[in-house]
């Protein structure tokens, strides 16, 4: 790579500005591009799906209701995609910094003028009506930044220091937002645990999280008792499978301590830790039924809506539990229920490996780029729409706990719909370059 | 730094992973677990049943038995209710505040979502107070729908009665497929008897509703709905003005009036005594009502007519034993036996009597030589065994007279009566091991026979056709154009013939024109009415009083039975009654007034016993 750097580097840059733009087009990584029109298509028809009243039938394309305003925003979509790629692909590369830094301000501006909307100081008022959520944009800033940094070439992966100015900049951005009170939009920020565990990071770390992600989750569901006796067990079915653990024994009791310690230490974090709100997510996870008309209820409807699709579903327009308001922020944070209503196992699963092939998809293409810079954001890009997938459908059917984040590119919302865009976009321009990067 | 690639498969690995898992789940909770359709079908569809009108029951001059009257339910929604003011609701209902928090907490545990009937069946003038100040009470709402009412105070034990469908019914699904609870069915009576063609069919329609119960269209544009269908009305057989009357008549008194169109087996009158007004079923204290007739010493809600069985006939059944002897041979119309007080008590009339003049004096003697000649035939000459096979064939013919089994009334409950038979006295006394001697008070209607006021009434209608019956009923068509039914049709005949009537019905005219059936007579408006007294003896007090009749003797339009408890003669209280009856019936006047006069006194009860 040193060598190639001395190639001038602007040249084929300045020819015809004619000739670059054919070339991005031909270049696009047209299938993505597909994949993301059948999303946005398709969540704007469910959108509509949502609000449609048989005794008050609206034009789709109105404006008074979602479905129109929803159109606004892929109208704008598309004008921001040819923005972003018509502009020269490196400009992202040598604005990072900037751009995040630019980003954390208008965090911060925004935790400190703007008026509470349900608890949450994460709205920016553009005067208008028009409102923005900083928090979305955070997401690719981040990624931006952090790729920039992974790419440094003097950085050094096992360096302290290293680390730590890593984890500052992939956790500066979630602290803020969780001061927001958006604690649901900052836990995207772990996603970035996949790409990085992509660029070397030990995959203990992964291991680690997981298991503790196990721990904590057996704890609510297992008495500790019966948990803390499986793990003495499994440890000694270890050691008797390969007794050179035996000469370890001494982590083998801190380790079991650690896990006995953080057990007990669940119960703390849900009652003095988590807020109330918080804490009733969690319980609705374990049990719904123990009160489905409170804090039950969303888990409770969501199961109901999707359960009633049966196989076929029950057809466009002809769900009633979404359409009749029994699943709250519907069109929002609830959108699969439409799905899963209106068109049933079938197209809950046409629906899930669309979202699979766009996210190994991406893979593929930061799989692809020459830079550490275009793949690392690549791996950012993927981690985040994946983070956003499992957790967002994971609650609608019980699986996870209700954390109001967007299902990408198919929630209704301005604010989520560009920060997608503008996320998967940037990693299509510099991926529609990457013939350029090897030229240089 | 290569082998970093590789961990590219494990993170497209653990998308894959997630995503099989999700499809994995929904196919769990769409496509194998069914709980989630119905619980979206209980959320967003909200099903209103559409009650039918129950079908009117009229009678045979087309007068209303029973109508429907609206009633109104105030309903509540427990969830839509709001800063509900308690207090207020007591003060408008006029219940205590214990009650009415009582009542919220059962419309509670009921459901929280669902409406459930707060408080049952408003009068008309509640209903107008208190829906004008419902509009300060979100969740509570007023139901209509109809209750049966009476705009008379009769026949109530015929009618029977509707009521909420109990618990037991609704798991019976079986006999009761597609009630609901809260659904009213008949519990008694023609209500019950008629309840399929009476309940109709109901309709429902399948209205969409969102989270607030805010009603949003019909479901699929009606394509489940079913309109609900009227019941059919009922046509019966009773004289409305005939049953009021007969009731005046028992009233105060306990007993039975029977009244049977002979020729049809239609029932014209149906008298239990004592009765209670059929409204007193209908409103909101029906429970409490019911609860008091049931507890009643008088037995009010006994069904007399059909289920007092255990009673024996007395001398009426006379007219059985000497119909059986004639077609058995075994007497004549010319056989004389003479009063001989030493075989079995008797009082004083001429002797020795033929039969004509048997039947009109009601000698016990007569018939107690003449059942034994019915019973004792010499077939065998063992006498116990000869007693058992003529008790045998007597009991078979006894049977054809309807006796001893259900006669099939259209109306439920009915009791089969007792008609002696050898194995009962088998089991009594041993085979072999009773004669004559035993059973002679058979002869004379005693012992070993319960018979029913309905059986009675039609052994008259049996006497008035000169040998056969329609089964008696109550009600005659179904259906606003609906023919006769038909298992009405049927003419049941008995063993004897049609000839041996003729002596038998002689001697009951000569009962009521000079026997001890006089106060029945209606000689005086030209009608002969042919009768026939009863005494029935009994542990609890004073003797019943019987008495049967039909008239006019030639082509009869009416039989009669009347039975009334403790009436210690029958021809002092049950025969007036039968005359009066009869009278009523056929010329729709009554000119026997002091007859009338001394049934209303209920004198009667005080003439001392024999």
């Amino acid at each position: 790579m040193p060598v190639e750097q001395t190639i001038p580097k602007y040249k084929i840059a300045t020819r015809s500005s004619k000739r670059t733009s054919r070339s991005i087009l031909n270049n696009l990584d047209w299938v993505t591009v597909l994949i993301y029109f059948l999303l946005v298509g398709l969540g704007w028809m469910n959108i509509y799906a949502v609000v449609y009243s048989p005794d008050n039938v609206v034009n789709i394309f109105s404006f008074d209701i979602n479905s129109g305003k929803q159109l606004l925003w892929i109208g704008t979509s598309v004008i921001l995609i040819t923005m972003l790629l018509a502009v020269d692909y490196k400009i992202y590369e040598h604005l990072a910094y900037p751009i995040y830094g630019f980003i954390i301000l208008l965090l911060l501006v925004t935790l400190a003028i703007a008026n509470p909307i349900a608890g949450s100081r994460s709205w920016l008022d553009l005067g208008g009506g028009a409102r923005l959520q900083p928090a979305e944009l955070a997401k690719f800033a981040t990624a931006l930044a952090a790729s920039k940094f992974l790419s440094n070439v003097n950085l050094r992966q096992q360096n302290m220091k290293d680390q730590m100015i890593l984890a500052f900049i992939t956790l500066l951005p979630p602290a803020i937002i969780i001061l927001q009170n958006e604690t649901g939009s900052a836990l995207v920020f772990g996603a970035f645990i996949l790409a990085y565990f992509r660029e070397g990071m030990s995959p203990l770390i992964l291991i680690i999280g997981a298991s503790a992600a196990a721990i904590f989750i057996l704890t609510l569901l297992v008495p500790k008792l019966y948990l803390i006796i499986a793990i003495i067990v499994l440890m000694g079915i270890a050691i008797w499978m390969d007794y050179r653990l035996m000469r370890r024994v001494k982590s083998m009791i801190a380790l079991l301590l650690l896990i006995i310690g953080m057990i007990f230490s669940v119960d703390y974090f849900i009652n003095d830790v988590l807020q109330p709100h918080q804490q009733n997510r969690i319980k609705a996870l374990i049990s719904p039924e123990a009160d489905p008309l409170g804090y039950g209820w969303n888990v409770t409807q969501s199961k109901i809506a999707i359960g009633s699709g049966g196989f076929w579903g029950k057809g466009f327009l002809d769900g009633t539990q979404t359409k009749f308001d029994f699943v709250p922020e519907q069109s929002t944070d609830f959108i699969f229920c439409t799905i899963g209503e209106e068109h049933g196992w079938i197209g809950s699963t046409v629906l899930i490996a669309l979202f699979l092939l766009l996210m190994t998809r991406i893979v593929n293409i930061a799989e692809r780029q020459k830079s550490v810079f275009a793949r690392t954001y690549g791996y950012c890009v993927a981690s985040i729409i994946f983070f956003h997938f499992l957790v967002n459908i994971g609650m609608t059917i019980g699986l996870a706990p209700v954390v109001g984040i967007p299902l990408p590119f198919f929630s209704y919302g301005g604010s989520s719909l560009w920060s997608f865009t503008i996320l998967l976009y940037i990693l299509l321009a510099m991926d529609a370059n990457r013939a350029q990067d090897l030229s240089r | 730094m290569n082998y970093l690639e590789n961990r590219k498969y494990v993170i497209q690995a653990i998308f894959i992973v997630v995503g099989v898992v999700f499809a994995l789940r929904l196919f769990y909770i769409q496509v194998v677990d069914s709980s989630y359709k119905q619980a979206a079908e209980t959320n967003a569809i909200k099903t209103v049943i559409q009650y039918p009108f129950r079908g009117l029951i009229y009678d045979r001059d087309g007068r209303l038995l029973v109508e429907n009257t609206p009633v109104y339910d105030l309903m509540v929604v427990p969830k839509e209710t709001k800063q509900l003011d308690t207090l207020r609701l007591t003060k408008l209902l006029g219940l205590p505040l214990e009650d009415v928090r009582e009542r919220l907490k059962k419309a509670r545990a009921y459901s929280y979502v669902k409406p459930s009937i707060f408080y049952q069946k408003l009068t008309t003038e509640d209903f107008a107070h208190i829906q004008d100040n419902l509009i300060d009470f979100p969740g509570f709402y007023i139901n209509a729908r109809t209750a049966r009412g009476y705009s008379h105070t009769s026949l109530s034990h015929a009618l029977g009665y509707i009521a909420e469908i109990s618990p037991k019914q609704l798991e019976d699904t079986s006999n009761y497929q597609g009630y609901r609870p809260g659904d009213y069915i008949g519990k008694s009576g023609i209500e019950l008897e008629y309840e399929k063609y009476l309940m109709g069919q109901r309709g429902v329609k399948h209205i969409m509703v969102n989270v607030r119960g805010i009603e949003k269209g019909s479901f699929k544009d009606g394509a489940y709905d079913t309109l609900s269908v009227a019941g059919e009305n009922l046509y019966s057989t009773i004289d409305l003005e005939l049953q009021a009357y007969g009731e005046l008549l028992m009233n105060g008194a306990k007993g039975s009036i029977v009244a049977i169109e002979p020729a049809t087996g239609e029932v014209l009158a149906y008298v239990s005594a004592p009765f209670y007004d059929p409204n007193l079923f209908t409103g909101k204290d029906y429970g409490k009502n019911y609860m008091n007739l049931l507890k009643d010493v008088d037995k009010t809600m006994f069904n007399r007519p059909i289920m007092a069985d255990q009673n024996p006939p007395g001398s009426i059944f006379k007219l059985v034993q000497a119909l059986i002897a004639l077609e058995d041979g075994v007497i004549n119309p010319n056989t004389t036996y003479a009063c001989n007080k030493s075989l079995v008590n008797c009082h004083q009339h001429p002797s020795p009597l033929n039969l004509f003049g048997a039947v009109q004096h009601s000698c016990n003697p007569w018939f107690f030589q003449a059942y034994r000649a019915l019973i004792n035939k010499g077939k065998s000459p063992n006498t116990f065994m000869d007693t058992a096979l003529g008790l045998k064939s007597w009991r078979d013919q006894v049977l054809t007279f309807g006796f001893g089994q259900k006669l099939g009334i259209d109306l439920p409950g009915e009791k089969k009566g007792i008609i002696a038979s050898p194995e009962l006295y088998n089991r009594v006394y041993g085979e072999n091991r009773w004669k004559y001697s035993t059973i002679y008070s058979l002869s004379i209607g005693q012992g070993e026979l319960g018979v029913t006021p309905l059986q009675m009434a039609n052994f008259m209608a049996i006497v008035a056709n000169r040998g056969y019956y329609v089964t008696p009923h109550i009600i005659r068509s179904v259906g606003d154009n609906g023919k006769p039914l038909k298992e009405y049709q049927e003419k049941h005949y008995t063993s004897v013939s049609a000839e041996h009537y003729e002596p038998i019905i002689e001697g009951m005219a000569s009962v009521v024109s000079s026997g001890t059936g006089r106060k029945a007579s209606l000689a005086k408006v030209g009608i002969e009415v042919c009768g026939k007294t009863g005494t029935a003896q009994n542990p609890q007090g004073p003797d019943h009083a019987v008495f049967v009749a039909f008239a006019p003797k030639v082509n009869p339009k009416i039989a009669i039975a009347v039975y009334v408890e403790h009436g210690k003669w029958g021809g002092q209280s049950a025969a007036p009654i039968a005359g009066l009856m009869i009278e009523k019936y056929l010329t729709d006047t009554v000119t026997i007034k002091e007859q009338e006069k001394w049934v209303l006194s209920r004198k009667y009860l005080d003439i001392k016993s024999k």
